[in-house]
C-alpha cells in the first residue's frame, strides 16, 4: 500500500468519498494540508479533519506536491517522468487520497 | 511496502516528532494523586514568554504539524493565550490538556473563536464519588462546569480525557454516554507510575482481570475512542488494538518540560531519560537530531526475557516508564504483563529500590493551624 491512515487521533470519520479519478482529472493538494519531508518520502497532515497521512515514495510526494501545475493527473507523472506502467498505481494512490481529502479535483 | 517496514522507519525515528508533548508550566491549582509531573509549584526558571516563542518558531521551522500542551495547569500561566495564539498563528495546531478550572464564560468563547485548537478536559470519574478522591474535592463539578460552557459557547468537539485506574474501569460506558451526550470525543489512557502516579500506582492499575474489560471495551469501541496508543501492551490478548503498536519514545514522541528539558516521553521525568534542553546551542532540533539518547532509542531494542514469549510481537514488551519506575529491567516484561509475567517479576523487586521520579514540584504539605480557642 501506498500511504497508512494512522489512527493517532481519528477526531472524525469521514464516510469515503464516491470519487473516482482516472488519469485525465485534474486535482490539487488540499490548500490545508502540510507536507513534511522524511527519510521514507513526506508527511502529510490535513489541518482540518486532523488525519495524518504518510507518502511513502519520493516519486509519490513530488507527484502530489506538484498536481496542481499540471492540466491532468497524467500530465503530473509525464513531467516526473513516471513510466506508464506504474500510473495505475499512482492514479489509485491519488484516488485513496482523495478519500482522506489530502488530494481533491480541481 | 507493508506495513510493518514503515514501522521500522518509524522507530527509526523521523526528522521532527509527531507527537509532542510540551507542559508549560509546573504550577497546578490542584495535585492529583497520579500527576505524572508531579505538579504543584512553578519551577522558577521556567520558559519566559519569549523563550517559549522561541521554541515555538522553531518547531514551525521543523514543520511539527501540531503540539500537545499539558502542565502542570497550563491555563494558570498569565501568558498562556498568548503562547497558543502565536502557535496556532505560526500553522502549529495545539491540544492542551486542562482541569477546566479557569474555563469559565468568557474564556470559553475565547477559545471556541480559535481554529486549530483541540481542548482535552482531564476526569477520571464519571461521578464526583470516583473522581475526586483522585484528583481532589470539587474537581468532578469544575470539570463538568468547563464543559457546560464550551458546549454553550459551541466550542464543538472537545475531549473528555480519562486516566483508566481501578476504580473506573466499570464506569467506561459511562464515560462514553457522557462524551456522546457532550458531542465531545473520548479519550482513554493508561495509568503510569511515574511522577506522584509512582506512590499511588499499586493502588489504582487495574487488575489484570480489569486490563481484559478494558481490551475487550477498546475492540468494541476503539474507532471512535482516542487512547494515545497507550494500551498496546494488551495486544497481547487478542487481534491489535487500532494504532502503531510501538514504543514511541524518542523515535516519533518527545516531552518538553517548563524549563525546557527534553525527555523521550512525557512518563519519563528521570535523568536517565533527558535528552537535552531546549536552550542550548543547537536547541530542540539538535537534541531531537544528535543527542545520544534518542539515537539509542532509535536502534533495534533486544526483546531480553520477552524473546521466548510468543506474544512479544503483539505487545512489544511495553512501556518503557512502566517498567522503569517499577523497578524492572526496561528489556523484559512490562508490570501490567497481560501473560502475569510482570507480576512475578515485581514480587522479587525489592522495597524501595524502584528507581524515583525526579524533578517533583509538589506542593509542601499544609501545615495544620489548630482550631481558635480549642
Amino acid at each position: 500500500m501506498w500511504r497508512v491512515l494512522i489512527p493517532l487521533r481519528t477526531s472524525s470519520i469521514s464516510l469515503r468519498a464516491v470519487v473516482i479519478i482516472t488519469a485525465d482529472s485534474a486535482c490539487e493538494l488540499h490548500p490545508h494540508v502540510a507536507v513534511r519531508p522524511e527519510p521514507f518520502g513526506a508527511l502529510a497532515y490535513h489541518y482540518d479533519n486532523r488525519r495524518l497521512v504518510f507518502l511513502r515514495h519520493p516519486d509519490v510526494v513530488k507527484v502530489v506536491t506538484s498536481l496542481a501545475h499540471h492540466d491532468s493527473v497524467a500530465d503530473t507523472l509525464r513531467a516526473h517522468d513516471i513510466a506508464e506502467e506504474r500510473w495505475p498505481a499512482f492514479v489509485s494512490a491519488i484516488d485513496s487520497l482523495i478519500s482522506s481529502e489530502i488530494v481533491r479535483v480541481r | 511496502m507493508s506495513v510493518e517496514t514503515l514501522v521500522d522507519q518509524m522507530k527509526g525515528g523521523l526528522d521532527a516528532p509527531i507527537c509532542l508533548t510540551w507542559e508549560i508550566t509546573y504550577a497546578c491549582n490542584l495535585e492529583c494523586v497520579h500527576c505524572l509531573s508531579s505538579s504543584g509549584r512553578r519551577d522558577p526558571r521556567e520558559l519566559s514568554t519569549e523563550q517559549a516563542k522561541a521554541v515555538l518558531d522553531e518547531l514551525k521551522a521543523l514543520q511539527v504539524f501540531y503540539i500537545n500542551i499539558g502542565g502542570g495547569e497550563p491555563m494558570v500561566r498569565r501568558d498562556f493565550f498568548e503562547i497558543i495564539e502565536h502557535s496556532v498563528s505560526n500553522g502549529i495546531g495545539v491540544k492542551f490538556s486542562t482541569n477546566g478550572a479557569f474555563i469559565d464564560k468568557k474564556n470559553a468563547e475565547r477559545l471556541a473563536a480559535m481554529d486549530y485548537l483541540d481542548i482535552q478536559i482531564s476526569l477520571d470519574g464519571a461521578d464526583a464519588a470516583t473522581n475526586d478522591p483522585v484528583r481532589g474535592p470539587g474537581t468532578f463539578d469544575m470539570a463538568i462546569r468547563a464543559m457546560d460552557n464550551l458546549k454553550a459557547a459551541g466550542f464543538g468537539e472537545f475531549k473528555i480525557s480519562v486516566v483508566v485506574t481501578r476504580h473506573n474501569v466499570s464506569q467506561l460506558d459511562a464515560f462514553k454516554a457522557m462524551a456522546d451526550a457532550y458531542g465531545a470525543q473520548l479519550r482513554i489512557t493508561r495509568l503510569r507510575p511515574s511522577g506522584r502516579g509512582a506512590d499511588t500506582w499499586n493502588e489504582l492499575h487495574p487488575t489484570n482481570e480489569q486490563q481484559v474489560e478494558v481490551y475487550n471495551w477498546l475492540m468494541k469501541h476503539g474507532e471512535n475512542v482516542l487512547t494515545g496508543d497507550s494500551f498496546f501492551h494488551l495486544n497481547a490478548l487478542g487481534p491489535a488494538l487500532p494504532g502503531l503498536n510501538m514504543c514511541g519514545a524518542g523515535r516519533v514522541v518527545c516531552l518538553i518540560d517548563p524549563v525546557g528539558d527534553v525527555y523521550a516521553c512525557p512518563f519519563v521525568i528521570h535523568d536517565q531519560f533527558k535528552a537535552g534542553n531546549v536552550l542550548e546551542d543547537g536547541g530542540f532540533t539538535k537534541v531531537w537530531r544528535e543527542s545520544d539518547l534518542f539515537t539509542e532509542l532509535r536502534e533495534p531494542q533486544s526483546a531480553g526475557a520477552c524473546a521466548s514469549c510468543g506474544s512479544y510481537d503483539a505487545c512489544q514488551g511495553g512501556c518503557m516508564a512502566a517498567k522503569f519506575f517499577t523497578g524492572l529491567p526496561l528489556d523484559g516484561p512490562d508490570p501490567e504483563c497481560v501473560t502475569g509475567h510482570g507480576e512475578a517479576l515485581l514480587q522479587a523487586v525489592p522495597v524501595n529500590l524502584a528507581p524515583r521520579p525526579m524533578s517533583d514540584h509538589s506542593k509542601p504539605a499544609r501545615v495544620r493551624i489548630p482550631v481558635a480557642g480549642s
